[in-house]
This record gives C-alpha cells, structure tokens and sequence, in this order.
C-alpha cells in the first residue's frame, strides 16, 4: 500500500519558488480585468442572462478572481520557499528572448526570410553561448533546410523580402518566390 | 464493410502515404528527444497543415500523436529521461532494466507493450463506431453543452494538488475565447478600443506561444545540457513473446486507456496509474516494481499508447476534445469546415474510417522503423539543448506569421510564450488554458442555442443524455470531495519532483 501511496505522491503537482508572486499578480490582473465588465462588455435590456454578450466574461473573470484568490490563499498559507525574487528575475530575463523573437518577426519581411534566418540562427546561437564550428555550421545548415522545406517546398505564406527588390531581373523573381 | 473500402480509397493517395510516412517517422524522433514533444510538433505544423487536404492534414499529426510515445520511451527507458510526459512512468522500471545490462529488453518491452496498446485502442475505436454513430445524434445542443462543462471540470479536478491554479487557468481560457466582437451581438468585448483586438484572441497563436515559445525561452534560459544514451546491443525482438506471457496485465492496461483517453480532461496520467497499480496489486512479485518489472513497464506502455485512438471518440462524435492535442486537431477540422459532432457519422464516415485505417498503419509503420533504427535515435538525443531552443523559435515564426503574417500575432505569441514559461517553471499546468479556450467556446454556442428551448432551469436535463451528463457532473464533484477528505486524514509527507515538467513539452 505504501508504494501506491507514493505513487499517488508522484501524480500530485507542488509549489515552487515564486509561486506566490505568480498568485498575486495572477489575481490582481484577475480583479483589474473583472472591474472594467460594465465598460467592456455591453447588456442587452429584456435578453435572456445565459445569452448576454457580458455572461461568460462575467463568469469566467468572476472564476478567475475566485480560483486566483484561493490559489494566492494556499501560497501564503504555505510554507516559504525561497529563492522567489531570483525566480522572477528569470522570468523577466526570459523576455530577452521574446525580444529576440519579434525582432525576427519585423525584420523578416525587409530582409528576406532567408537571409533573415540565416543572420537569425547565427546571431542567436552565438547569443546562447555556443563557439563550436561544429554547432555554427550545424545552425547554418538547419537554418538553410527549414527556408528549403516551408518557403521552396510548402510554398508557406512568407512575404518576400524588400531587399530582394534591388536583385537583378530574373533573380528578384526566383528569390521573392522561392526565398 | 463499404465504409472501410471507402476509407481506404481516401488513404490510398501518394500525399496521404508521404503524410502518414513523415507523421510516423517525425513522431518517433520527436518523441525520442527530451525538450520536445508531440504538443510543440503539432504547435508548429498546424498552421502549415490548413493549406492540405483535411485527411492528409489529420493524417500527418494524428502521426505524431500516435507515435511520440514509442519514442519516448527510448530516453525513458536508457537515460531515466521521459521523452514526452507520459514516458514518465516507464522510466520507473525501465531505467533499473538498463542498469542491470538489459536495456534491450526493456525498449522491446515497451515497443511491444506500445503495439498491443495501440491496436487494441483502435480496435475498441472501430467496434464502438456503430454504437457511436448511433448515440452521437442523440447529442443536442444541452447535451453538447453538459459535455463540454464535464470537460472543464474533469481537466480542473484532474491536475490533483493544483486545483485552483488549474481551474484559474481554465478560466483564463474560457475569457480569452470571448475576447473580440461577439458573434451575434455584434457588441465589443474587453478589446479596449484596440482593432487588433476586434477579431479576438487566435487559438493557434496562443497555442505556439504556450507550447512551442515558451518551450524554446525555457530552454535557452536553462543551462546547456546534451542527453547521452549508450548504443543498445541485443535483440530487439526479445519483448514480444515476454509481452504474451504478460497478455493480461497489457489488455486491462489497454482499457484502462481507452477509457481514461474517451473521458475529457482524464488521459494517460490517470490511465497509467491505474493500470500501474493494478498490475503491482495482481503481480506474483509486487515488490520488484520501480527495480525493473516486466508488468510495470508493459502496463505504463500499453496504456498510454491506447489513449490517442480513445481520445478520438470524443473529438469526431461529439467535437469536444479532450486534452491539448486533439484541441489542436479540431482546428484542423473547422478550418477545412469538417465539423466533428453527430453530423459527421452521417455525412463524412469515409473520412472517420479514413482515419481509423490511417492509426493502424501508423502503429506499424512506427514498429517496424523502430526495429531498424534504435542505435541511430540514440545518436538524434544527443542534440544540445539550446540549440534545440533556437530551432524551436525558427520554427515557431513560421507558425505564428504564416497564419496572416501580422507582426501583432508575433507580439501576442510571444507573450504567451513567456507565460507558458513562467507557468512551466512554476510547475503549473499549460493544458487547462487551451481547453478553457475551446470549450469554452463550445459551451457558450451551445448554451445559446439551447435557450428557445428552455423554459425553466430544468428543461436543461429532461432527456435521458443530459440527464445522465448531468448526474455524472454530481458524481464527479461529490467524488472529488471524498478524495479531499481521504487525503486530510491520512496526510502525508509532501515531495517536489519533476514528473509534469514534459507534460508541458
């Protein structure tokens, strides 16, 4: 019985650090988005409750401030653990990368995607701390398959590139269709 | 038997082979490499699969699905690292198998153990059609509705010792889901004078950024670390006349599946822990479990992998889906404006058979590449981490732009990619959003077309399927309250561990 037991342990989720900095901010954005329901949402006189355009925001803001409350109650009430503040630090560290992501996103349709892409992998995996020229060339090569593979073959919806512009004739047509 | 001939022409195309093929193939690697999982996979390819026809579409992830999970437990088993979360418990008593030398046997084992899981999962699928296609139309919008609500409340209850934070999140879902103008109303709701915001928050958008962004920010802010799995010498065949010895134990395990796989918001966690200790509990040898026994690794195989075909029934008969990927899937289908539900049993059966051909395929196309290709997945493992994280977030730009290439999409992506950061670090689940966001928006279209109909709060439950919806809903929730009472007399120590980490991959 002891071993179900544990296994029961392991099918169960446990707090971590930073958990309660997550519960706050979780239920005060809960309680700011539940406070603007008469300003964002409308009411529609002699509707039926169940088919006004305001009922499931309403319900699911009023759930969310309520599961989120209850959620910040179970933290507070728990035992410390520490290390919250270096946690969050991580978080917002991580917004570097998303950063990094939309800067891609806006350079894509000036450059080019694959020229984009190219400089993309290269700058971000030098960003991630590789040196190797194995790595390096193993970007390149991912970098060049994945344009190959979603803009020649699957002719995915890419913009071509501005740059692609000042190519000669031909070839500005052939690298804004296939590149 | 004209339905499986119709079914079979749909497959016998060269794109729906090649997608099967690439769906098989990509689902083991995928599997096979610790940081990414089917749920990034199909994030990624969704959006390039709406320019296909729906069945290769389908056939290409439903691949991915179904054969990550052989994949998975490759690490499980050689590295003690779970490829996908539901290799979890193979590790359990696989890794112990490959300290003693015989780390052939566990990976033949749990391919084995996989296939008998598998098939017997679609074969369920197939026999229970007839009385699906019978039940399905006796869904109306009330019932749908309930469903979708049990949904919501099973996937809450599920994620035990998280409870509030999941059903915070669900909610979150449900709110994002009525975010834009309201359909018939034609009123705003929570766009803050944005026109961004008017057409409201995309689905696929929100699932990038949740599944595959915040997997790659994870692990670039993460140290670098490189998976190393030692070659396996050995017949691989071993496993299989070890598994009939074991038929029993794979069987129950295998229902436990497609029970667990049919009920929303359930899954593989729960249908491996029941099968996991059903087999200690009728085992001759209980307590070699967790140091390498045999019905430990065959009863974890078995049932997760029985759940991707269970979890179609929900999906093609009533349109709920039940976890995160065949959410995803849905997309597929109401792009192509194939609506799963009761109407499509009548109107698209080709395609349901299509696709119930297209699983059995997939589990040998899957079985047969493993025999052959073990050593050279242990070498795919070793990629670095990182560089794992920069390849995500290449691939991901490509989902995300290529849906209306709007810079805005990427924006919102990537914010719910530093989101599904913090709620993996924080160990909290990512699933309860996304079905927040999809059942939600099946139980508001129900519950108002349910409304003309309804003349008192208990018209709501006065046919037999709504009612029977509407007891389980009770049921579900009194149960909860036992367990919670169970478990505060008999309270006992708590212990952090990693398990759910690879749920959210």
């Amino acid at each position: 019985m002891s071993r179900v037991k544990t296994l029961q342990a392991l099918f169960k989720r446990y707090r971590r650090p930073g958990d309660v900095v997550f519960a706050w901010v979780f239920l005060l954005i809960s309680l700011a988005l539940l406070s603007q329901i008469i300003d964002q949402t409308a009411y529609r006189a002699g509707g039926k409750l169940f088919a006004q355009p305001r009922f499931w925001p309403a319900v699911s803001l009023g759930g969310m401030s309520f599961f989120a409350a209850l959620h910040l109650l179970s933290s507070l009430m728990s035992e410390r653990i520490q290390g919250r503040w270096r946690e969050a630090a991580l978080w917002v560290a991580s917004i570097e990368y998303a950063l990094w992501f939309i800067l891609y996103a806006f350079v894509v349709p000036y450059l080019g995607y694959l020229p984009a892409t190219i400089s993309f992998a290269i700058l971000l995996i030098l960003r991630a701390g590789y040196r190797s020229r194995a790595i390096i060339i193993g970007t390149l090569v991912s970098a060049i398959c994945i344009v190959l593979l979603f803009k020649t073959f699957l002719q995915v919806k890419l913009p071509g590139g501005q740059l692609y512009e000042a190519l000669p004739g031909e070839l500005r047509q052939f690298m804004l269709t296939y590149f | 038997m004209e339905n499986f001939i119709a079914g079979a022409e749909m497959l016998a195309r060269w794109d729906v082979v090649l997608a099967l093929l690439v769906g098989a193939i990509g689902g083991v690697i995928i599997g096979a490499i610790p940081g990414v999982g089917p749920a990034v996979a199909i994030a990624i390819l969704l959006p390039a699969t709406f320019s296909l026809d729906p069945i290769v579409g389908l056939t290409m992830l439903l691949g991915i699905y179904g054969s990550s999970m052989y994949g998975g437990a490759i690490p499980a088993i050689l590295i003690n690292t779970p490829g996908t979360a539901v290799n979890a418990l193979t590790s359990y008593d696989g890794y112990p198998m490959t300290q003693e030398g015989q780390a052939h046997r566990a990976l033949s084992l749990a391919y084995s153990a996989s296939f008998w899981g598998g098939i017997f999962g679609i074969i369920c699928l197939i026999l229970l059609s007839p009385v699906l296609a019978l039940i399905a139309p006796m869904f109306g919008s009330r019932e749908i509705f309930l469903a979708a609500l049990l949904g919501i409340i099973l996937v809450v209850l599920a994620h035990r010792g998280q409870v509030f934070a999941a059903g915070m999140l669900a909610m979150f879902g449900i709110f994002l889901n009525t975010v834009g103008l309201d359909a018939v109303t034609y009123t705003q709701r929570y766009t803050f004078g944005m026109s961004f915001l008017s057409s409201g928050i995309n689905l696929i958008v929100v699932v990038l950024g949740l599944f595959a962004l915040s997997q790659a920010f994870f692990l670039l802010t993460n140290p670098d670390d490189s998976p190393n799995a030692k070659p396996v010498t050995g017949r691989l065949t071993a496993g299989f006349r070890e598994l009939l010895r074991h038929k029993r134990v794979a069987t129950v395990a295998s229902g436990f599946g497609v029970i667990m796989g049919m009920i929303p918001g359930v899954g593989e966690f729960t249908a491996q822990f029941m099968s996991y200790t059903y087999a200690q509990k009728t085992s001759q040898a209980p307590d070699t479990f967790g140091k390498g026994a045999p019905e430990g690794l065959i009863a974890s195989e078995a049932a997760n992998n029985a759940v991707p075909a269970a979890a179609m029934i929900p999906l093609l008969a009533l349109g709920i889906p039940g976890e995160a990927l065949t959410a995803m899937m849905l997309s597929v289908f109401y792009v192509h404006n194939v609506i799963p539900g009761p109407q499509l049993f009548q109107n698209n059966i080709d395609l349901v058979y299509g696709l119930y051909l297209a699983l059995i395929l997939l589990n040998v196309i899957v079985i047969a590449f493993l025999m052959v290709s073990t050593n050279l997945l242990t070498r795919i493992i070793r990629v670095p981490t990182r560089f794992l994280g920069v390849m995500i977030l290449i691939l991901s730009f490509v989902g995300v732009y290529s849906l209306r290439n709007s810079l805005t999409d990427c924006m919102i992506a990537a914010g719910f990619g530093v989101l599904g950061l913090i709620l993996k670090r924080l160990n909290l689940p990512i699933v309860p959003i996304i079905l927040g966001m999809v059942l939600g928006n099946i139980m508001e279209v129900k519950l108002r077309s349910a409304m003309p109909r309804l003349k008192t709060p208990l018209d709501m439950i006065d046919r037999p399927i709504s009612f029977i919806l509407f007891v389980f809903i009770l049921l579900v929730l009194a149960l909860h309250l036992r367990t919670l009472a169970r478990e505060f007399r008999a309270h006992q120590r708590d212990e952090d561990h990693d398990l759910h980490d690879t749920q959210l991959r």
